[in-house]
């Protein structure tokens, strides 16, 4: 077996042995929890709004062919231009020839979980294109070469310290007396260098929060302004969507707003929220001259029409690994997924087929807490655990103790031998125990054992233990 | 088949086998977003406050300069003001705060302080609807460290909806770029440390004119 499914335990174990990480991770999920408490306080009416919002998306997926036409419609009719990409490539590949297009030499990109998704950054500096992220997150994470580890907060696995140290490096001619220890110092000195990224970018590519079929308008939502620097600012814009983030109206993109910022960073509303419909108008005081919406497949149509096309209600919150005990014990980056977390155990699997991604659903305790807190109700338990059986059902996928499970399962069809089995075993550990009637090692439990004593079993199996109580009258 | 309809036809077969939508769920608006108009305005000063926005009441229009140059001394933020090209804007009695140096247009990247209309307050969240168009600069809204907003206690609407449709009804198609902006430019990527001042603007000041 080749690939991230050998390497996910490996992976974990880092993660686990990292103590910056997991006191990023302890603060990220306590903060959650609490924050998220005070907002639903805040608003009596979230149930009733996470109701509304999974309607709405449920609605554009069942209508999801004609929306796209009516979306189509409505960019052209206000001067802008839309491309349909079937995959990753494809999509790369209509980006990087509008980017040339244009002449092109700087992208300003702001945040965009599709990008990160087809892969778009390399294939736009491999043809020449230097493409800035001017997200402070993910402008961090491209100079230390290094992807996002969560959907909303992408370095949420660094400390300031480490953010210093690459700045540092990255920004030349710092003086080495600067202090860069605080948060404040850093911001001050990304604010000052992409400040003078965006006003040489030649173009700026941004994602699509929701694309409204009503108007033809695409919906940005940032806390930093940085996209709306990035659609302004440049002579051409590019929006790059996956096909499944269409609403019918603007009211209807307006009810997920509502749910949007509540469950990602528990905000009531973001600090900017942008419409944006088209180029600019030939008398408009700024803006873009031109406007391009790239459509993006990458399997999307395929989910859409098998078991898995709840997960296309994804408004990408990111509230599931913010609350998930798994991601909060290892973080994003040991998925090895563009999408880490229940969600991403869901997207990888459709996205880069279930042989690679295998590993994925398997990583969860099922506690269902993705659900609890997902503002479209995505039944991401349910779904991971369809997953599981898809994975038992393929012989090429190994599942961890699949033949031992077998072996079970071939002896719990025979009873007879079964129990027998049951009560040897019952025996051997009891006899391993002695008078502590406790094991302090055991060869096939040693992660148990390790910790803690094992404890032996009292009385019979539960078959004995049935027909005995049957035989004795009750008193 | 071009991409186009090949996407098209997948995903024509894929919603077919969605079952019908489910039933019709109305809108649903919170409680917040509804109010008679005292109650509205009261309850955006509160939301665009504990957004990180400031607030200052101005006593009919004529009071607006004065009450904008005594905010720029108080915050020490000089007498420059590049003013946005909207018509309620241009005709304030300007010359009435004579240290103000007020320069009508879009603001470069030197610039540091942009006055503006909006669409509409929003009470739901204390959020401005700004539009960008001919007399409106989107940069008007992003570029300088300090935005202030003029606004009209009669602009102030329940929800975003309500907002919108003032938007539509004033211009009738969409402008390029509309957004709700709900206080200052934050971030919290650095240690999930709160921070105020990304690349919009530091300092969110709403003007709410009273007649």
């Amino acid at each position: 077996m080749t690939g991230p499914a050998v390497a996910f335990p490996e992976r974990a174990k880092a993660a686990l042995a990292d103590p910056v990480l997991g006191t990023a991770l302890a603060k990220l999920q306590s903060e959650f929890r609490r924050d998220r408490a005070a907002m639903l306080s805040r608003m009596p009416e979230f149930e009733a709004l996470r109701d509304r919002a999974m309607a709405i998306r449920d609605h554009a997926l069942a209508r999801l062919d004609a929306l796209l036409e009516e979306f189509e419609r409505n960019v052209i009719a206000a001067g802008g231009h839309v491309h349909w990409c079937r995959d990753a490539a494809e999509a790369r590949e209509t980006v990087t020839a509008l980017c040339r297009a244009a002449g092109a030499t700087t992208a300003a990109k702001s945040k965009s979980m599709l990008s990160e998704e087809i892969g778009l950054n390399a294939a736009l500096a491999e043809a020449g294109i230097v493409p800035v992220e001017t997200d402070l997150g993910e402008y961090i994470l491209q100079l230390r070469r290094e992807t996002p580890s969560h959907i909303v907060m992408p370095a949420i696995h660094l400390n300031a310290g480490q953010i210093g140290e690459t700045f540092r490096e990255s920004h030349g001619g710092l003086d080495a007396d600067r202090d860069l220890g605080d948060p404040d110092a850093l911001l001050a000195e990304a604010r000052a260098t992409l400040r003078r990224r965006f006003l040489e970018a030649d173009v700026g590519i941004t994602g699509a929060n929701a694309l409204i079929a009503e108007t033809g308008s695409i919906m940005l939502v940032t806390n930093e302004g940085n996209a709306d620097l990035v659609h302004s600012l440049p002579k051409t814009h590019i929006a790059v969507a996956g096909i499944e983030k269409i609403v019918p109206a603007l009211d209807d993109a307006m009810a997920i707003v509502r749910v949007l910022a509540r469950s990602a960073t528990t905000q009531e509303i973001t600090s900017y929220t942008t419409l944006v419909t088209g180029p600019a108008r030939e008398t408009d005081a700024d803006g873009p001259r031109g406007f391009h919406v790239v459509l993006v497949d990458n399997g999307r149509s395929t989910m859409l029409a098998g078991p898995y096309a709840d997960v296309l209600r994804c408004i990408r919150c990111g509230a599931c690994q913010s609350l998930c005990p798994v991601y909060g014990a290892v973080g994003g980056h040991a998925y090895d997924a563009v999408y880490a977390g229940p969600v991403g155990a869901v997207l990888t699997p459709a996205l880069d087929g279930l042989k690679k991604a295998a590993h994925l659903p398997q990583a969860s305790s099922f506690c269902g807490q993705c659900e609890d807190v997902c503002p479209v109700r995505i039944p991401l338990p349910s779904l991971m655990r369809r997953l599981r059986e898809d994975s038992w059902r393929r012989p090429d996928i190994p599942v961890a103790g699949k033949r031992l499970i077998r072996i079970w399962a071939w002896a719990a069809r025979r009873p007879t031998l079964y129990r027998l089995v049951q009560r040897i075993e019952i025996a051997a550990l009891r006899l391993l125990a002695g008078r502590r009637g406790a094991i302090r090692s055991l060869p096939f439990a040693a992660g148990w054992t390790a910790a803690r004593d094992f404890p032996a079993p009292e009385g019979g199996g539960f078959v004995d233990r049935w027909h005995a109580s049957r035989r004795e009258p009750r008193s | 088949m071009s991409a186009r309809d090949e996407i098209l036809a997948a995903v024509r077969a894929g919603a077919a086998m969605r079952q019908a939508a489910t039933p019709a769920l109305g809108p649903v608006l919170p409680a917040r977003a509804t109010g008679a108009p005292e109650t509205l305005r009261d309850r955006f000063v509160e939301m665009a406050r504990l957004a990180g926005a400031t607030v200052d009441p101005a006593f009919g229009r004529d009071g607006v300069p004065a009450a904008l140059s005594a905010f720029l001394s108080r915050q020490g933020l000089g007498d420059r003001i590049v003013l946005s090209l909207e018509p309620s804007l241009a005709n304030l009695p300007w010359r009435a705060a004579p240290r103000l140096q007020v320069r009508p247009g879009t603001p470069t990247p030197g610039d540091t302080v942009s006055v503006t209309a909006a669409i509409a307050g929003v009470a739901e969240t204390g959020s401005l609807l700004v539009s960008s168009g001919p007399r409106a600069a989107n940069a008007a809204h992003v570029l300088c460290e300090t935005h202030i907003v003029i606004l009209p206690a009669g602009d102030i609407v329940g929800g975003y909806e309500d907002a919108l449709a003032r938007l539509r009804r004033e211009g009738g198609a969409m402008p390029r770029a509309a957004t709700f902006i709900t206080g200052p430019s934050r971030t919290a990527d650095i240690e999930k440390t709160p921070q105020i001042g990304v690349h919009g603007p530091r300092r969110l000041h709403i003007l709410l004119v009273d007649e």
